[in-house]
């Protein structure tokens, strides 16, 4: 293991960081809900129409704040490396495995783990280990090292 | 009135995933990337945002409701079961492929790009296949059966 010190923004990463829990924070104290993304998104599709409202609300929430940065002139830096086919691949997996494992890298990784939860701390344990073990076999076993 | 809140929640908690820059998959991958060039700011982000969540979740638990005295809805399941287990790795298989999670993917189909379209919408459909597999077991079940 090498560190990217070139990558590596600890102080942007710790604000930003900071922030997801308060919004996390916010979302709890004010209207009583665990944000998680995958659970909000795929409560939605089961159209309990009394539990759409603060659903719909939190999703647009992250769907225009890239729009408000930029028109502040901080369009965020986005850079995707998956082919289309991959990225298709992929969001079926996250889809099923994020109900099927009920949460994903914020219900479980900063809702489950901030509130001490044992099932969250399995969940994350599991979904980094197959993140790291991905990534390793498609840029390193299959990819050649990139 | 709830919807305002969550809608404000929704903002920071976004703001956050861009600050950090989490929504960039290509700084996602570099995280997961142990044995290449390494970027630790993923663990940076989660170690910051735990103490804050933390302890809304403290202050939660000690009030029993909201701010506002509205009830909390907070996961009730214990068992750490097979579904939680398969679910979170084939999560992770996913994960490492794009370097896209739910929010992120949300944010990057909210700056109009087509990747966003493509990961959003299967991943939209992965949760519809749960959906209706898990429908069908229920319906095939035995009534007496039935648990939660």
């Amino acid at each position: 293991m090498t560190l990217d010190w070139t990558a590596f923004t600890p102080m942007s990463a710790a604000l930003g960081g900071a922030l997801i829990g308060l919004g996390s924070a916010m979302l709890l104290l004010l209207t009583g809900r665990v944000a998680g993304v995958s659970g909000i998104l795929g409560g939605l599709l089961g159209l309990d129409r009394r539990d759409m409202p603060w659903r719909a609300a939190f999703l647009l929430g992250l769907l225009v704040t890239p729009l408000l940065f930029a028109w502040a002139h901080r369009t965020p830096t986005i850079v995707v490396e998956a082919a289309p086919m991959t990225l298709i691949v992929a969001g079926f997996l996250v889809g099923i495995g994020t109900r099927y494992g009920a949460g994903c890298t914020s219900g479980h990784g900063i809702c489950g783990l901030s509130r001490l939860s044992p099932r969250s701390f399995v969940a994350t344990l599991c979904f980094m280990a197959a993140g790291f073990v991905t990534v390793l076999i498609v840029r390193h076993v299959l990819g050649g090292g990139a | 009135m709830s919807a305002l809140l969550a809608l404000a929640a929704g903002l920071v908690f976004a703001s956050g995933l861009i600050v950090s820059g989490m929504v960039n998959p290509a700084k996602v991958l570099g995280f997961l990337d142990v044995a290449g060039r390494w970027d630790p700011s993923l663990a940076v982000v989660m170690l910051a945002s735990l103490p804050v969540a933390g302890a809304a979740f403290a202050l939660a638990r000690r009030r029993g409701a909201t701010l506002l005295g509205a009830p909390l809805h907070l996961p009730s399941a214990r068992d750490i079961d097979a579904p939680l287990v398969l679910g979170s790795l084939t999560f992770g298989v996913g994960w490492g492929l794009a370097g896209l999670c739910p929010a992120p993917a949300l944010l990057v189909l909210g700056s109009g790009r087509m990747e966003g379209l493509l990961f959003v919408a299967a991943m939209l459909a992965g949760m519809l296949v749960h959906r209706l597999v898990e429908r069908l077991r229920l319906s095939t079940r035995a009534p007496g059966a039935a648990h939660s």
